[in-house]
């Protein structure tokens, strides 16, 4: 059961980075569809870096940099250039799997070691409460750290609130005199570093090896996650535990002997997300309160 | 200047037969050529092609082709395009492969381990069960804890088949040990693969087997100071201290003989399953062993190689007690590609 737990932790951490990320972009109005494309281009190049320089901490910023320059080029088009953020972060993502591909082809069959856990001595190993609360490596904390900077930041601070402003009525924000183009910018870019960071988690302490597509789909759901936590921070994090901890249950589920079909409990994850949304939005008006109201769509100043 | 055309197009049609090859050959991959294992190794086979034949041949490859749809469309366009030999490489394009040779029936195809044949369609595979009876009597000899862990990936009779081998060898060894299936449902997806092994390892197992394509639950295996088995591909750079070995496919040899009997013209439909024998399946290095277990591997590779041991030799029972091969006898081929049923000693549910 302890296993099981640390698992679930692990696991939930490379979604609880990019989704959080995701959260602040859509927050400030932007769809930005091209999470899975961040996220494996932050993989490569953190794997690459941490290869090259022997350092990870320096291989994880220059992943979160990479996340970030991607969203960068999503934000030029889709913002200043106006295109359509759904089609250009689809794009994105496409664009992102081939160029990890292209990168990542000097650097197949290379393995390295993972991040290291953080040990503090008699307590993270010999109890239960620990192994499981405190023998994990940095970036697991970096992630809850990051869930409660921006709680904070959304509900407590100037910044937050503009940001929450422009996503919900751009036209407003714009006429209070908030620099909408720039706070996306900004908030977008935010995003990308936090998909990417994920992505490095991934290639660094996870697997700790290159291999393409290794995401393998979690960037859609780290973007249906923020759906289902409705934008809400702390709900976020309980979706990701939630989502990682089915998910781990389908391997430790075979391990003990539940009777269930495997196919079952590959499908339970996405099942059980399924039915939370359903869940969540049975009060039609309760859910479009919740969704910024400018999501996805471009701003042009009026004057 | 009509002498000037004409030398200028005599000269182009020079250029363009002295470039042109005399076979296209096509290779359809299941998933990256990256994976460093089942799509890495036909490649390979794909680069030894090249190298053997030279100028006469040029090859084409579409990696991380899902099965389904998308693989006829692939299947379709190389048909199309002027390539008159091509590989199909997993068990999931069996269907489109068929559907495409009957509209094409001037180009030859060749599908890895299905079994639907037509005039111009061939089925190869590799007796990757023998490797895994040299790695079930490895790992009958290394565990500790009587438990081995095997990561699978769907439940086709090429995967129970190997779960099924590997389990009677070990038994072999000693009859209590068990083994414990985790279906992935994948046949690559590293952090799965990493997850199912940790599971495994949690929960008793000290030797890790798997059928998926990646070196992570491997790697995983490693860091958790676990022994654990390569797979497709020699993966030691990522267990150094913890690979025991790996079952290596070697397609070189067969997909050389292909094209050669393609140029020769004296290319027909067959199906082809190579093992240790055929030098199909190779065994990786023995390392991190000791020498009595490294010398007892030697030996079933041999053993295999000329026939003395079968890895299905009777008696076979089943998880529920029914007798599937009879004393003295050996499965036949029939039994093998149709195999789904797991043999004693078997933990783990296995979907119809």
């Amino acid at each position: 059961m302890e296993n099981f737990i640390i698992s679930m932790i692990i696991a939930a951490t490379p979604l609880l980075l990019a989704a959080m990320g995701e959260l602040v972009t859509e927050r400030s109005g932007v769809l930005n569809l091209g999470v899975e494309g961040m996220m494996l281009m932050g993989a490569v190049v953190s794997f690459a870096v941490a290869n090259s320089t022997g350092s990870s901490t320096l291989g994880i910023a220059c992943g979160a940099g990479a996340g970030l320059t991607m969203a960068l080029i999503f934000s030029v088009i889709a913002l200043s250039l106006l295109a359509n953020q759904a089609a250009t972060g689809l794009a994105l993502t496409i664009f992102g799997i081939g160029a990890s591909g292209l990168i990542g082809q000097s650097f197949v069959g290379i393995a390295l070691d993972p991040l290291p856990k953080l040990a503090i001595p008699a307590l993270s190993d010999s109890t239960a409460f620990g192994r499981i609360l405190l023998g994990h490596d940095a970036m697991v904390y970096l992630a809850l750290a990051l869930a409660g900077g921006v709680a904070w930041f959304l509900s407590n601070t100037r910044g937050g609130l503009a940001l929450r402003a422009v996503g919900d009525n751009h036209d407003s924000g714009h006429a209070l005199g908030y620099n909408v183009i720039a706070i996306r910018y900004l908030a977008t870019m935010f995003g990308g570093a936090c998909a990417g960071l994920g992505g490095a988690y991934l290639s660094l302490a996870y697997t700790p090896m290159w291999a393409e597509n290794m995401t393998a789909g979690r960037g859609w759901i780290a973007l249906a996650l923020v759906v289902f936590a409705t934008w809400k921070p702390w709900r976020l994090v309980a979706g990701a535990y939630l989502f990682a901890a089915v998910t781990q249950l389908q391997f430790y589920g075979q391990d003990w002997g539940l009777p269930v079909a495997s196919q079952f409990l590959a499908m339970a994850p996405y099942v059980a997300t399924i039915l939370a949304l359903v869940i969540i939005s049975r009060d039609v008006n309760l859910t479009k309160a919740n969704a910024p109201a400018c999501i996805g769509r471009p701003f042009r100043a009026e004057r | 200047m009509i002498r000037k055309l004409a030398l200028a197009a005599a000269g182009l049609m020079l250029a363009a037969t002295a470039q042109a090859a005399d076979l296209k050959i096509g290779f359809v991959y299941v998933g990256p050529v990256g994976d460093f294992g089942w799509s890495y190794q036909h490649d390979q086979g794909r680069l030894a092609v090249e190298k053997e034949f030279g100028d006469r041949v040029e090859t084409t490859y579409v990696e991380s082709v899902p099965e389904g749809p998308d693989a006829e469309r692939v299947i379709r366009q190389l048909a199309a395009s002027g390539h008159g030999l091509i590989f199909t490489t997993s068990f999931g394009y069996m269907d489109p492969t068929l559907k495409i040779a009957k509209m094409f029936p001037k180009v030859k195809f060749e599908h890895a381990t299905g079994y639907k044949r037509a005039k111009n369609l061939s089925t190869y595979s590799a007796r990757f069960y023998e490797g895994r009876h040299v790695i079930g009597t490895i790992a009958g000899m290394m565990t500790k804890t009587k438990k081995i862990g095997y990561i699978a990936s769907v439940p086709i009779p090429e995967v129970v088949r190997g779960i099924n081998s590997a389990t009677l060898a070990a038994r072999k060894i000693d009859p209590s040990i068990t083994v414990q299936v985790i279906w992935v449902n994948s046949w690559y997806d590293p952090g799965k693969e990493a997850d199912a092994a940790k599971a495994l390892i949690s929960n008793g197992a000290d030797v890790i087997m798997q059928h998926t394509d990646s070196p992570a639950g491997l790697q995983a295996a490693e860091n958790a100071g676990v022994y654990a088995f390569g797979q497709a591909s020699d993966m030691i750079k990522f267990a150094p201290t913890h690979q025991l070995t790996a079952i290596t496919d070697n397609w070189a040899p067969y997909y050389i003989e292909r094209t050669k009997a393609v140029l020769d013209g004296t290319w027909e439909s067959t199906n082809t399953w190579g093992g240790i024998a055929a030098g199909e399946v190779k065994m990786a290095p023995f390392t991190n062993m000791p020498d009595d277990v490294k010398a007892a591997a030697k030996k079933a590779v041999a053993d295999i190689a000329s026939g003395a041991v079968h890895p299905f030799a009777g008696p076979i029972k089943d998880r529920d007690g029914v007798e599937r091969v009879a004393a003295g006898a050996v499965a036949d081929d029939g039994m093998l590609l149709g195999m789904n049923w797991f043999v004693e000693g078997v933990l783990g549910d296995l979907p119809k």
